[in-house]
């Protein structure tokens, strides 16, 4: 099973490694994502700075909106998915192998959105602890929730504009619970930094069981 | 064409109920001593969302339901049988969600001229609004997705899924106002023997019976639309076995026409 998970992870990697679509586009629309809310809240440092950990946690999540859906698309075109399952790969190691795959493709776009609030919004880190492991535990529900989401409209004709409908609000839990976590880490908030982070890893632990639940279902069906 | 004796039984009694209780809102209980007449409006609010929360819970075990009849491909009449469960547990989930989002816009336009009266504005950036308009979109994205056309088992499991994760929401609506500093009060009764209680008395007890009459009107609802997605299915079926007969009844391609 881990293999099956590690073959499908290395596969979508090297697709982007040579496609290289998280780089080219999901980074800068993420980082456009920050430039574009400094001229919505008329560049206004105490602002930004006091929304950075919100900031960060919605330019991440339309991220992983965009790479689940480029995530299912290549296996969508030519009926990659069927050939994967006639390959013998169990629809569990599918899932958890592309979850695995948007995982660090996540990874790399939250460290440039990290960067990105440093350089753009001048926001100091408190608590760096605090900040990597509610950064981890977000990204990677935000990727198991996205893949679940793309194996669901894989293949639909209105998959493109379905996904950020059903993905966004369903991630919000996410959303809150990181953006309180931040705000401790950052230091723009005296908040129980530790409690949030915890109520992060409940929302992955809980997408991780449905995971396992639904794998089957869902791709057998897609 | 979906009423039966019981449903009309049902109906009466829950219309006689809701008079009961407009009688007990608005001329027994009380008026608050801060809030006023507004306080008034709580009877409709907090019943809706109560029996939104309901129909949300509802749509999670009937999609646990559907995901199991399915998970495996049974053959012959055992087949049949779990074939025809997992159809009920469907649109079992898909009335409650309907349901659901039904109550949940109600306690947002309640709640939100509740807010105008005593806040002073319709709508505020606040914790437990947020999260309620979270929730009734995340459910509106799951009737979008059981719209979708698939085959109908396919379709069953897909909103299945969704509607397992979609659940996670709920318990952060709850908390919310516990969570974050919110200008909404705090719950109005706190789950669980031996929880808190804001209101006594009148209020409490008229409380309790808007609930009640919420939730015998929602099962009257639900019951005729539980019914009309069965009819819409039967008529499906039907309609496809009218196309494979008449298909069935054109010569074919490769048979000579003959003049008779």
């Amino acid at each position: 099973m881990w293999r099956e998970i590690w073959l499908i992870c290395r596969k979508d990697l090297t697709v982007e490694r040579r496609a290289r679509v998280t780089l080219i586009q999901i980074v800068p629309t993420v980082l456009l994502i920050l430039v574009v809310f400094a001229f919505a809240f008329d560049a206004n440092p105490s602002l930004l700075g006091a929304g950075a950990g919100g900031l960060f946690w919605v330019a991440v999540l339309f991220g992983a909106v965009l790479g689940a859906k480029r995530s299912f698309d290549i296996e969508a075109e030519g009926g990659n998915l069927d050939a994967l399952r006639l390959g013998g790969l169990s629809p569990a190691a599918i899932l958890w192998g592309k979850a695995m795959a948007l995982a660090v493709q996540m990874a790399a776009v939250a460290v440039f959105t990290a960067a990105g609030l440093v350089v753009l919004f001048s926001v100091a880190v408190t608590d760096w602890l605090l900040l990597v492991t509610a950064a981890v535990c977000g990204t990677a529900a935000f990727a198991i929730c996205g893949c679940l989401y793309g194996a669901m409209t894989v293949g639909l004709r209105s998959a493109d504009t379905l996904l950020p409908l059903l993905l966004i609000p369903v991630a919000a839990p996410v959303l809150l619970a990181g953006t309180r976590a931040f705000d401790v880490a950052l230091g723009t908030s005296a908040d129980q930094g530790w409690s949030w982070t915890a109520l992060l890893a409940v929302v992955l632990i809980t997408y991780v069981a449905v995971g396992w639940a639904a794998a089957g279902p869902l791709l057998e069906d897609a | 064409m979906t009423g039966s004796v019981a449903t009309r039984v049902l109906g009466v009694i829950g219309l006689a109920a809701a008079a009961v209780m407009a009688i007990l809102a608005l001329w027994v209980s009380p008026a608050d001593a801060v809030q006023g007449d507004a306080v008034r409006l709580m009877y409709v609010h907090v019943p809706s969302i109560w029996v939104a929360y309901g129909g949300f819970v509802l749509t999670a075990f009937a999609s646990a339901r559907v995901l199991w009849r399915t998970r495996s491909g049974a053959g012959g009449t055992e087949g049949v049988i779990a074939d025809r469960q997992a159809r009920h547990w469907d649109r079992v989930a898909g009335t409650a969600a309907e349901l659901g989002v039904m109550f949940t816009g109600l306690t947002l336009v309640t709640g939100s001229l509740w807010g105008k009266v005593t806040w002073g504005t319709y709508w505020q950036w606040d914790a437990r609004l947020t999260t309620t308009v979270l929730l009734f979109v995340t459910y509106l994205g799951y009737l979008a997705l059981r719209r979708l056309p698939a085959e109908s088992r396919a379709r069953a499991r897909r909103s299945a899924v969704m509607a397992l994760i979609a659940v996670v929401n709920l318990p952060i609506v709850h908390y919310s106002v516990d969570w974050w500093r919110t200008l909404h009060q705090e719950a109005s009764l706190e789950i669980g023997i031996g929880g808190e209680r804001n209101y006594s008395g009148e209020m409490y007890w008229t409380l309790l019976y808007s609930w009640a009459t919420f939730t015998l009107i929602a099962l009257w609802i639900g019951i005729h639309r539980y019914r009309v997605l069965r009819l819409e299915e039967l008529a499906e079926e039907a309609a496809l076995e009218e196309l494979l007969s008449q298909r069935r009844s054109e010569p074919r391609q490769d048979e000579p026409v003959t003049d008779r």
